[in-house]
């Protein structure tokens, strides 16, 4: 099994097909979008698959170390930053293959006028602890 | 203090006598888990005197229970109300838990899924253990189990199996190493020893050799800073002397029947390089002919690649990137070994590109953090170069 990173973005990946923005939708179109992605959490869950789903707020502040004795300096909100990550989910799969297959289940959330959204998700493998035998 | 190690022991024989009483497989190892969490929790206090017959009276108790729970079982309540079948002798508890790996790696079960059912029904870890393993929540783990029960649930239980499935399967567990507060590589040798008391097939000593040949370096393959430390830099010093001439008498013993396979020769290549006192002893020569072996008997482009590494050392490296060249540059390690071998062939400019390189595509942190260090060193001494 290999887990994969399925990554979701606000801003940064190429437009979706079905591109129109969430505050332009009925009610009813943003349950069932909702309503999708608990779907397809619960689904993969029984496949023995899930690792884990978050979503992110899409406020965040930029930290960094200030020196020794100094209060940690913050920057940002930076409303304009070019990539910005809405969530992610990640799984644990059998192949590459499936990790594709999933995430196209995801991108396939239904949007505006019930259509799906057919946002791009970003698929990353994650590193792995090292294999006992190697030679 | 619970002897667990006792009661994972004893999972696998608890769960074939149940089966003799005529449950089935599934409901006979949700059972013995439900028995086993008891165990924990009262043998503290109150250990019982004849553990095993402590474990079938309580799993047999859980199993009635269920059944009774479960109206849509009312037959086969009935069936099994009769008195139970008397407890099996010796020879049939072995032959139970032998249908036991074979049905947990059953090959109808997806790689992972073989994985955690052998893990919880021959090995009597629990459903929380081996997802810490394995780095998932316990939902997801259960769900899996509970999935690769009922793909199995219509294999006959006395079917006979192939062992080439089971061994696979404790390979990929060794494998996995050490995550979470289970040593799957232990528990690897403990299932895979408890299999060579079983079966006299050839490869599964082989197994057994190869797995006892690697954990005996275990003291070395991590530094004090907690970071990998590959084979040509170990301190031999550290490595498990008596768990390597157990492996070599295994692995000797198994070649002796000549009756070759992939197992055997990979343990051959591991005790060749337990035998070298230091790295620049070791036999490459033999090295080669054993991958020659594997690659014969497999056909696996990885131990093409590394057969390439160690013609490398036998012949020099020019020979090793020629053997190289032939193969699949995106081959896992490709990029890796081509780095090495232009070193050693004294082009550290390319060697250290390749480094860099190898670096990103690395699967895991310590071959990243291995990969760049030596990407870094050569850059250093290419810097220090320049400057003199």
């Amino acid at each position: 099994m290999a887990k994969y990173l399925l990554l979701k973005h606000y801003r940064g990946a190429p437009a979706s097909v079905n591109d129109v923005p969430m505050d332009q939708w009925t009610p009813e179109e943003i349950s069932a979008h909702l309503k999708y992605m608990e779907d397809f959490a619960s689904r993969l869950e029984e496949t023995g698959e899930f690792v884990d789903h978050r979503a992110l707020s899409p406020e965040g502040t930029f930290v960094r170390y200030d020196g020794e004795g100094r209060p940690p300096i913050t920057d940002g909100p930076f409303a304009e930053t070019k990539d910005l990550i809405a969530g992610w989910t990640v799984i644990d799969v059998e192949t590459y293959e499936r990790a594709l297959e999933l995430a196209a289940e995801l991108s396939a959330a239904p949007g505006a006028g019930g259509k799906p959204v057919q946002e791009w998700l970003e698929v990353r493998p994650l590193l792995t602890p090292p294999p006992t035998i190697t030679e | 203090m619970v002897d667990e190690a006792l009661l994972r022991t004893l999972t696998p024989t608890v769960i074939g006598i149940l089966g003799r009483r005529g449950a089935d497989f599934a409901a006979a190892e949700d059972a013995v888990q439900e028995a086993l969490v008891e165990a924990v929790r009262v043998w503290a206090d109150d250990p019982p005197r004849d553990a095993k017959g402590w474990l079938v009276t309580v799993a047999w108790r859980k199993f009635l229970d269920a059944a009774r729970a479960d109206s849509s079982r009312r037959r086969r309540e009935e069936l099994v109300e009769d008195e139970p079948a008397p407890a099996p002798c010796p020879g049939e508890a072995v032959d139970d838990t032998l249908q036991l790996y074979f049905l947990c790696a059953h090959p109808s079960l997806t790689p992972a899924s073989a994985v955690a059912l052998t893990l919880r029904a021959v090995g009597g870890l629990t459903t929380r253990q081996i997802a810490q393993a394995y780095l998932v929540p316990e939902a997801t783990m259960a769900q899996r189990i509970s999935r690769a029960k009922r793909t199995v649930s219509s294999v006959r239980f006395n079917q006979p199996g192939d062992v080439a499935t089971v061994l696979r399967v404790l390979y990929l567990v060794f494998n996995e190493g050490y995550s979470g507060d289970v040593d799957l590589a232990a528990e690897a040798i403990r299932l895979t020893r408890q299999l060579t008391a079983m079966t006299k097939h050839e490869e599964v000593a082989g197994l057994l050799a190869l797995m006892l040949l690697h954990h005996a370096r275990r003291p070395a393959r991590t530094g004090p800073d907690g970071r990998l430390v590959p084979l040509a830099e170990q301190n031999r010093s550290l490595w498990d002397t008596c768990m390597i001439a157990e492996g070599v008498d295994i692995l000797q013993a198994a070649l002796a029947r000549d009756r070759l396979g992939e197992f055997q020769a990979q343990a051959a290549i591991a005790a060749l390089h337990a035998d070298a006192p230091t790295v620049e002893e070791t036999d490459w020569v033999q090295i080669v002919e054993w991958y020659d072996e594997l690659v014969r008997l497999t056909d696996n482009p990885v131990a093409r690649l590394n057969r390439a590494v160690a013609v490398g050392e036998a012949d020099g490296p020019r020979a090793g990137l020629a053997a190289l060249a032939d193969l699949d540059p995106s081959l896992p390690r490709h990029t890796a070994a081509a780095a090495y071998l232009h070193e050693r062939d004294g082009d550290p400019a390319t060697a250290a590109r390749l480094y860099a390189e190898a670096a990103r595509s690395a699967p895991n942190l310590d071959e990243r953090a291995h990969l760049t260090r030596q990407a870094a060193r050569l850059n250093a001494q290419l810097r220090g170069g320049t400057a003199t």
